[in-house]
């Protein structure tokens, strides 16, 4: 075909678009992945019993700002690595903040206590369970998100793969913290931020599938 | 290049908003834009032009990822230097050989003019005797299609369309035998 016969059919399939796109196509993949994800939280491991009063806790409040804003800010780099072009160095460099929080939060904690106590803090009672289950229930996120990517213009595949990762696995985490009944700060920044690079890794593993 | 930036940005902003006129001017635009830029970065004019043709229908496929804050151009390259890396990575390979050209493929080698011979051989090897015979008096000894029907008494379409699908097949066998090789 000729270009100018291209450009003539392009102009007629012309229709208004909407400046909200990107937003709105991203926050529908990554609602019905949550939304799945959250039954599947309430199925197979169940909202923790005593949340209501759980939530009168800082800790309880602790692990939901820390994965909350994680997604947030992972989010907001995803955003931006969906347009070709964009920026998106700042978004990724402040999704350091979070970890680097409760990083010291958590060496506030096991400062001073005794080495058992250290370990009881850093390894709760669901250490060995807690990193597969966010990854796990990551998946439908994930799923949603290279959905909503695919239908964008990542240029960096592998980038825009990895924050999709993390994207789903903050958002995993976070509704892992429905169920989930640990309340340390060094728990909750070594497993709790495992599972949630490990679906990072699995982002930047599958990033050749974004390509368009 | 200022003043590019800043028509090329207001015609998208009315394209953007359904304006066919706007969108037409804008196309016909960055269709030389990108042809340059193609062109530079590539031989091959064919390729070149192919790429223009991809990065105009991705710029209308993907427009709606374009952030109207910020300037329009480096969105437009963003795009094509994606297309461009995409098509060195994944190398698409044209499907069909003309028969003019098919030639080629046997001109190649012709400083190991007996290794060559040995692998057109062994090549012809592959296809049916009819259409071996045919391509062989007719491309190599340089017979006219005409004599060469003449000789195996079939019709000189037949011969024709023989020498043609052989032509293919070969090429397709090369081709899967370079990719192995590049692998």
């Amino acid at each position: 075909m000729k270009t100018d016969e291209l450009i003539d059919r392009l102009t007629g399939d012309l229709a208004p678009v909407s400046r909200t796109v990107v937003g709105r196509t991203l926050a529908l993949g990554l609602g019905a992945g949550a939304l799945a994800s959250f039954v599947a939280m309430w199925l197979w491991l169940g909202i923790r019993p005593d949340l209501a009063s759980a939530a009168a806790t800082s800790a309880y409040w602790m692990k939901f700002i820390y994965t909350l804003s994680l997604a947030c800010l992972a989010f907001w780099a995803v955003e931006r690595l969906a347009r070709p072009g964009a920026g998106s160095r700042v978004q990724m460099t402040l999704l350091g903040i979070p970890v680097v929080a409760l990083l010291v939060l958590a060496f506030i904690q096991i400062d001073g206590v005794s080495r058992a106590t250290r370990m009881h803090l850093m390894m709760g009672a669901s250490s060995n369970v807690c990193p597969w289950r966010i990854a796990i229930l990551s998946l439908p996120v994930f799923a949603g998100a290279f959905w909503a990517l695919g239908k964008l213009a990542p240029t960096r595949l592998v980038v825009a793969g990895v924050m999709a990762g993390l994207l789903a696995g903050a958002f995993g985490a976070w509704i892992y913290a429905f169920h989930c009944d640990e309340s340390t700060a060094p728990f909750v920044v070594i497993w709790y931020t495992l599972g949630i690079a490990a679906v990072g890794a699995l982002g930047g593993l599958s990033g050749r599938y974004l390509r368009w | 290049m200022l003043a590019a930036e800043a028509q090329l940005k207001a015609l998208m902003l009315s394209a953007l908003g359904g304006n066919a006129a706007a969108y037409r001017a804008l196309l016909t635009a960055l269709g030389e834009l990108l042809r340059r830029y193609y062109a530079r970065r590539l031989g091959d004019a064919a390729s070149a032009e192919d790429l223009v043709q991809e990065t105009l229908i991705a710029v209308h496929t993907r427009r709606a990822t374009y952030d109207t804050s910020l300037p329009f151009t480096p969105w437009l390259y963003a795009v094509a230097r994606y297309k461009l890396l995409d098509h060195l990575r994944h190398g698409r390979v044209r499907t069909a050989v003309p028969l003019d050209e098919a030639g080629d493929l046997f001109a190649e080698d012709e400083s190991e003019a007996a290794l060559a011979r040995r692998d057109l051989d062994r090549l012809l090897e592959l296809l049916p005797a009819a259409t071996r015979e045919a391509i062989r008096q007719v491309k190599i000894e340089g017979l006219s299609t005409a004599e060469a029907a003449e000789r195996s008494g079939r019709s000189e379409i037949a011969v024709r369309v023989g020498i043609h699908r052989g032509l293919k097949a070969l090429g397709e066998k090369l081709r899967e035998g370079r990719s192995r090789e590049d692998r």
